[in-house]
């Protein structure tokens, strides 16, 4: 514990003194990104101790705050949410390094790295505070460090704009959480996690609303679908790429991880809560791989993509509620198992696509994927780190996205074999919402990769892409192993699992590990399939070398056969290779299409405008803020700027508290 | 009952409908003056049998700020602006003397109710002590230029040093310091904002800060 102690003091003195050294961007660089690596890679240890020993370790401050105590603990499922939030926040911080280092001519590089070192020091805080305050507050410093980070280029209209959609979002998020915590205290009498979880039976009353609050409070911050418009898909493309990769691959692991926590203080889950969360699991998941499928900016496409998979882990997580309240420990078992460990899958190969979205961005200066191509020849290893995140979170073998999937469909198909109307009917709904989600995943991706890295460059500043330092590539190749290593390793995480739920559930260890083995045994069969197509390949490749070997190689340009001029504007464009399924789906994209037709017997100009704005964004919450705009306008009479009236405002009220007090 | 505080007390009670009713500022000044120099000299007449050491510094540092040292910083910020009247207050003289009546009454009623200890000093110095508050915030509202409202903000002072006295006659030196430096350090900072108001908006009419609203 006193290592981890000390990977926060570290992780705070870097941020400190980077700021302290704002005016030299190299040594605040160094100091920044340095201690953060340092940290990251030492917090590690006690995770992994913990992890393998299974005995939490805990410690406690007194602290002079009402109702506070410094109580911090690292149990299986704080060390499991700890474990991509480090590693991933290590890595960005190497791609960061020479990401920022290109500002350094214009801006002060010492805030963000101060505001990144404290956005990693609070996501460990709320990930091991066992103190409802001490959460609230690391909950706050976290909004607000990724608040001031996302608005690092704040000269941009935009970027201010999706900060303050941001802000906004977030905090009503957090007034549900304080709600809830509040409820939770006076129930139980503390405000100490340790006592919720003795209050069961004080707390069962009111489970049902404080689960909906947990629903709201923490589905904010992880982007459910109707409340995702906090983090995506506006903040997390206004970003900095190592921090949107943060964002997106542990940050909003924590939304997950406080329901989670909050799940076991409230006992025995009713049925409804699974049907909810596979509902909006479900919905998010199918809505936000459309959105992804409609948009020509990359990083946007990854924030949507990010709704997808909390979809599929909060469906994931419907499912293990229902299979715990039916009685069903091996539905509860793959359903919990899969969904944690979609967490950890989603935080490497988000956090790679991200990584490598920025270092797409740094070598040929624009996000449009309409402008980008043939970036596979210009910048390789940022290319094939690319596909393989792109296969893995498509859900393929041998990837480690197909792991957790797996899980999830076994347990599902489980459910569905109970027979039960119950069970079965939303295990159906998964196993279809799972395949639907696949598919388009697939689609979308496809979509993705062609664009930007195949082909010809349809832009000049896509053709002149250089390639990017060592900084930025190393975490891509770090991830893209990791990514494999969690794939052909996939038995070996589902037993790393087994703890964490045997802790959310209260099942014994041993029911856990009984039911997973139904499903890692048919996953070792696919990892050694895997391998041998593995080991397919790699002959396949060395053959093609052999063969090649001393014949002269022709290289040409990319679909150059047969035309006299090719242009690359012949090609594909994304937005052509999406169309027949935004076509399919345009009854909830919404598309608009601005159409110029070509006219006339000898056609000069024509054009084509197509934008998919967030169905929600447009036509929920504009419109609730616009209103709420409208009505506080009404007062702003009472703000007329004469100091005068203020202070009979505040003389008037004294008077009549006076007199009312004393008549 | 004590003539001699019964005296010092009608004084301050004349001295705000004074200030209610007079529209130069000069006198104005002075009335706040001789206000702060009675209540600095309140302590002595407020039925103690010894005077110690401690009430003549506090008095003394008292008298010495409000009688002399925030007048002079005024009337020099006055010289600046170049300003001998208050114009066209948001209620006019006769108005204010008539709500300085009607504030007086209610200050009555108030100190009656109010369950002070060590009122036995005297009945009128809580009413008065409350009046001479509402005074100062009601120049603080009804007036435009700066510098009235910074006379308010120095009788609302004074009223709270009365009303000190009567709370805690044994107050900590340490803690009037304290409060006297506050007081001053405020009237300095106002003194240089009022010359500053003047030399952007050409006056030191607050209603012209009214166009720094957003």
């Amino acid at each position: 514990m006193s290592l981890f102690l000390a990977v926060i003091i570290v992780l705070l003195a870097g941020g400190l003194f980077a700021l302290a050294a704002g005016k030299l961007p190299r040594i605040a660089t160094l100091l920044g990104a340095g201690s953060a690596v340092l940290a990251c890679g030492a917090g590690l240890v006690p995770v992994l101790r913990v992890l393998i020993r299974n005995r939490p370790e805990s410690f406690r401050l007194p602290w002079d705050v009402p109702f506070g105590s410094f109580a911090i603990e690292i149990d299986a499922l704080s060390a499991f949410f700890l474990l991509p939030i480090l590693v991933l926040s290590g890595l960005a911080a190497v791609h960061g390094a020479e990401y920022l280092l290109a500002y350094r001519d214009r801006k002060n590089l010492g805030a963000p790295w101060f505001f990144y070192n404290l956005l990693i020091v609070s996501m460990l805080l709320v990930v091991v505070a066992r103190n409802a305050v001490l959460f609230l507050v690391a909950w706050e410093v976290m909004s607000l460090a990724a608040f001031f980070l996302l608005t690092f280029e704040h000269e941009k209209g935009d970027v201010r704009r999706a900060g303050w959609t941001y802000l906004v979002a977030t905090h009503m998020g957090a007034a549900f959480l304080l709600l809830m915590f509040v409820i939770l205290g006076q129930k139980a009498g503390s405000f100490d996690f340790d006592d919720f979880g003795r209050a069961a039976g004080a707390i069962s009353g009111v489970a049902s609303m404080l689960f909906v609050c947990a629903v709201i409070g923490f589905g904010t911050k992880a982007g459910f679908m109707p409340m995702h418009v906090s983090l995506l898909p506006e903040a997390h493309p206004a970003a900095p790429s190592h921090v949107s990769a943060v964002m997106s691959g542990a940050m909003i692991k924590t939304g997950i991880y406080g329901l989670l926590r909050v799940l076991s203080f409230l006992g025995a889950p009713p049925a409804w809560w699974g049907w909810l969360l596979i509902g909006i699991g479900v919905f998010s998941g199918v809505m936000g791989i459309l959105f992804a499928l409609a948009q020509r900016d990359l990083k946007r496409m990854l924030a949507y993509s990010s709704i997808e998979n909390v979809g599929i882990i909060t469906l994931s997580l419907g499912l293990g509620l229902l299979g715990l309240s039916h009685g069903w420990p091996i539905v509860a078992a793959l359903g919990l198992g899969g969904g944690l460990l979609h967490v950890i899958n989603h935080s490497m190969f988000k956090g790679l696509l991200f990584l490598a979205a920025g270092t797409v961005q740094r070598s040929s200066g624009t996000l449009q994927m309409d402008l980008l191509g043939g970036l596979l020849k210009r910048i390789p290893a940022t290319g094939l780190a690319f596909l393989v995140a792109a296969v893995a979170i498509c859900g393929l073998p041998p990837l480690n996205g197909f792991v957790s999937e797996f899980l999830v469909y076994v347990g599902a198909y489980k459910a569905t074999t109970t027979y039960a109307a119950e069970t079965a009917v939303p295990g159906l709904a998964v196993i279809a919402g799972l395949a639907l989600i696949g598919g388009l995943a697939a689609a979308c991706f496809t979509k993705a990769f062609g664009t930007v890295f195949l082909g010809e460059p349809r832009s000049e500043q896509a053709r002149l892409a250089s390639a990017p330092g060592l900084a930025m590539v190393l975490p891509l190749v770090l991830l893209m192993i990791a990514c494999l290593f969690l794939g052909l390793f996939g038995p070996l995480m589902a037993r790393m699992v087994q703890p964490v739920i045997a802790d959310i559930t209260h099942l014994p260890a041993e029911t856990v590990g009984t039911n997973m083995a139904v499903a890692t045994q048919g996953l070792s069969s696919v990892v050694i399939v895997s391998l041998g197509f593995l080991l397919l390949v790699l002959l396949l490749a060395m053959a093609r070398a052999r063969l090649l070997a001393g014949r002269s190689i022709g290289q040409a340009s990319t679909w150059y056969c047969g035309y006299a001029k090719p242009t690359a504007r012949m090609q594909y464009t994304g937005s052509s290779f999406a169309q027949p399924l935004t076509h399919l789906f345009g009854a909830f994209l919404r598309t608009r299409v601005h159409l110029d037709r070509p006219a006339g017997l000898f056609p000069k100009e024509a054009r084509l405008v197509t934008e998919t704005p967030d169905v929600f964004a447009e036509n929920v919450y504009r419109p609730a803020f616009e209103g709420t705009g409208w009505v506080l306008s009404k007062l702003r009479w009472f703000q007329h700027g004469r100091v005068q009236m203020y202070v009979l405002y505040i003389a008037a009220t004294l008077l009549v508290l006076l007199v009312w007090k004393l008549g | 009952m004590n003539i001699w505080l019964d005296t010092l007390i009608v004084l301050v009670v004349l001295s705000n409908l004074k200030l209610l009713g007079s529209s130069r500022l000069v006198p104005c000044i002075r009335i706040v003056a001789v206000q702060g120099v009675v209540m600095g000299l309140l302590p002595f007449f407020a039925g103690q049998e010894t005077i110690t050491l401690r009430m003549v510094i506090v008095a003394a540092v008292s008298i010495g700020l409000k009688g002399f040292a925030f007048p002079w910083l005024l009337l020099r910020a006055l010289r600046g602006a170049d300003m001998r009247r208050e114009v066209e207050p948001f209620v006019g003289y006769g108005m204010s003397l008539l709500v300085g009546v009607i504030a007086l009454a209610a200050a009555m009623w108030m100190g009656k109710r109010l369950p002070l200890p060590g009122v036995h000093v005297s009945s009128l110095l809580v009413p008065a002590a409350l009046f001479t508050m509402m005074v100062g915030l009601f120049l603080i509202v009804s007036r435009k230029k700066a510098l009235t409202q910074v006379l308010g903000y120095l009788a609302i002072e004074n009223g709270i040093y009365a009303i000190g006295m009567v709370l805690a006659q044994e107050q900590p030196l340490l803690i009037e310091m304290g409060i006297l430096l506050d007081a001053f350090v405020a009237v300095f900072v106002m003194g240089i904002t009022l010359f500053r108001i003047s030399r952007e908006f050409d006056n030191i009419d607050t209603e012209q800060m009214a166009t720094l609203k957003d």
